[in-house]
C-alpha cells in the first residue's frame, strides 16, 4: 500500500454510501418511489467511468509526448477499468429503467449514446489486442484513445440533451438536482460519487502496478540476456 | 371584496395540497417500520466488507512483490 490514505477514505465513503444510502430519508416521488436510491449507485458508475477515461486520455497524450511504454500501460489500464465501470453503469441503468420506464431497453437517446460510447471503447480493446508490436500498439492505441475520448463527450453529454429523452437531465427533462436532489440526498450523493471514483482508481492502480511490474521484469530479463 | 377573493383562492389551494398529501407516492414504509431494512443494510455491508478485504489483501501482496523486485 504505497499511499494508503485515499484508500481508507474510499472505504469510509463507499461504506457510508451503502449504509446511509438505505437509511437516510428520500423525497417521496411518483414512479421512482424507493428506486430513487439507485442514484447513489448508478450515477457514480458513469462519473467514475468518465474520470477513468479522462485519466486514460491524459496518459495517452503523455505517451505520445514522451514515448515511454509505462505511460501506455497507465493509459490502457485506466481505459479497461473505465470500460468495466461503463458496463456496470449500463446494466444498473437497464435494471432501473425496467421498473421506471417500463422496459430495460427503450432506444432512449441516452441509452443509445452511451452504448455507442461503449462500442467505441470496446473497439479500443480489439485494436490493442490486434497489434503485436509493442511500440506500434502503444502509438496507434494512444491516437485512437484521444479520438474515442473526443467522441465520448458529445455522445454522452451533448446529443442526448438535444432530443427528447426519458433520462433525467436530458431533452427538457429536468435533472435530479432541480427538483428532488434535496439536502438529505446530497448528504449521500456527493460522498458516494467521491467514494466510487476512488474505488475505480484503486482498482485501476492495482492493474497498472501488476502490468508495470511485468513490464519491468520482462525488460530486465531482456537486458540480462543481452 | 378583493380580500375575500384572495382568501377563497388560498382555501382552494390549501384544499388541493391537502388532497395531494393524502395521495402520497408509495414508499417502503413498512420495511422501515418493522426494522427489516437493517437486514438489507447488513447484507450489503457484509458484501462490501468482503470486497474491501479482497482488495486490501491483493494490494498488500502487490506491494510485497514490488518490494522484492
Amino acid at each position: 500500500m504505497r499511499t494508503w490514505w485515499w484508500k481508507i477514505l474510499c472505504i469510509l465513503l463507499v461504506g457510508y454510501t451503502v449504509i446511509a444510502g438505505f437509511l437516510i430519508p428520500v423525497p417521496r416521488l411518483d414512479i421512482l418511489n424507493e428506486t430513487i436510491r439507485n442514484l447513489y449507485f448508478h450515477v457514480p458508475m458513469w462519473f467514475t467511468m468518465i474520470a477513468l477515461f479522462t485519466a486514460s486520455g491524459i496518459y495517452a497524450i503523455k505517451y505520445l509526448r514522451s514515448g515511454r511504454l509505462q505511460d501506455d500501460i497507465y493509459s490502457a489500464h485506466y481505459a479497461i477499468t473505465g470500460i468495466a465501470f461503463s458496463v456496470y453503469g449500463m446494466l444498473t441503468g437497464m435494471e432501473w429503467a425496467k421498473f421506471t420506464w417500463g422496459e430495460a431497453w427503450s432506444n432512449d437517446p441516452k441509452q443509445l449514446g452511451s452504448a455507442m460510447c461503449m462500442l467505441i471503447y470496446f473497439a479500443y480493446l480489439v485494436l490493442r489486442n490486434g497489434l503485436k508490436d509493442e511500440e506500434k500498439r502503444a502509438k496507434i492505441s494512444a491516437v485512437y484513445n484521444i479520438f474515442a475520448y473526443a467522441l465520448m463527450i458529445p455522445l454522452i453529454f451533448i446529443l442526448p440533451r438535444m432530443v427528447d429523452s426519458l433520462h433525467p437531465g436530458n431533452g427538457g427533462n429536468p435533472a435530479f438536482k432541480q427538483y428532488d436532489l434535496d439536502s438529505n440526498m446530497r448528504l449521500v450523493f456527493y460522498p458516494a460519487v467521491t467514494g466510487w471514483m476512488l474505488l475505480g482508481f484503486w482498482m485501476a492502480t492495482l492493474r497498472i502496478r501488476l502490468h508495470l511490474y511485468r513490464f519491468k521484469k520482462e525488460n530486465s530479463f531482456a537486458f540480462e540476456n543481452n | 371584496m378583493r380580500k375575500t377573493f384572495i382568501t377563497a383562492i388560498l382555501l382552494v389551494l390549501a384544499a388541493f395540497t391537502a388532497r395531494a398529501q393524502t395521495q402520497e407516492p408509495e414508499m417502503a414504509d413498512a420495511l422501515r417500520a418493522n426494522g427489516k431494512i437493517y437486514v438489507v443494510v447488513t447484507v450489503l455491508a457484509t458484501i462490501f466488507a468482503g470486497i474491501i478485504i479482497f482488495l486490501v489483501r491483493l494490494d498488500r501482496k502487490m506491494t510485497k512483490i514490488e518490494k522484492n523486485n
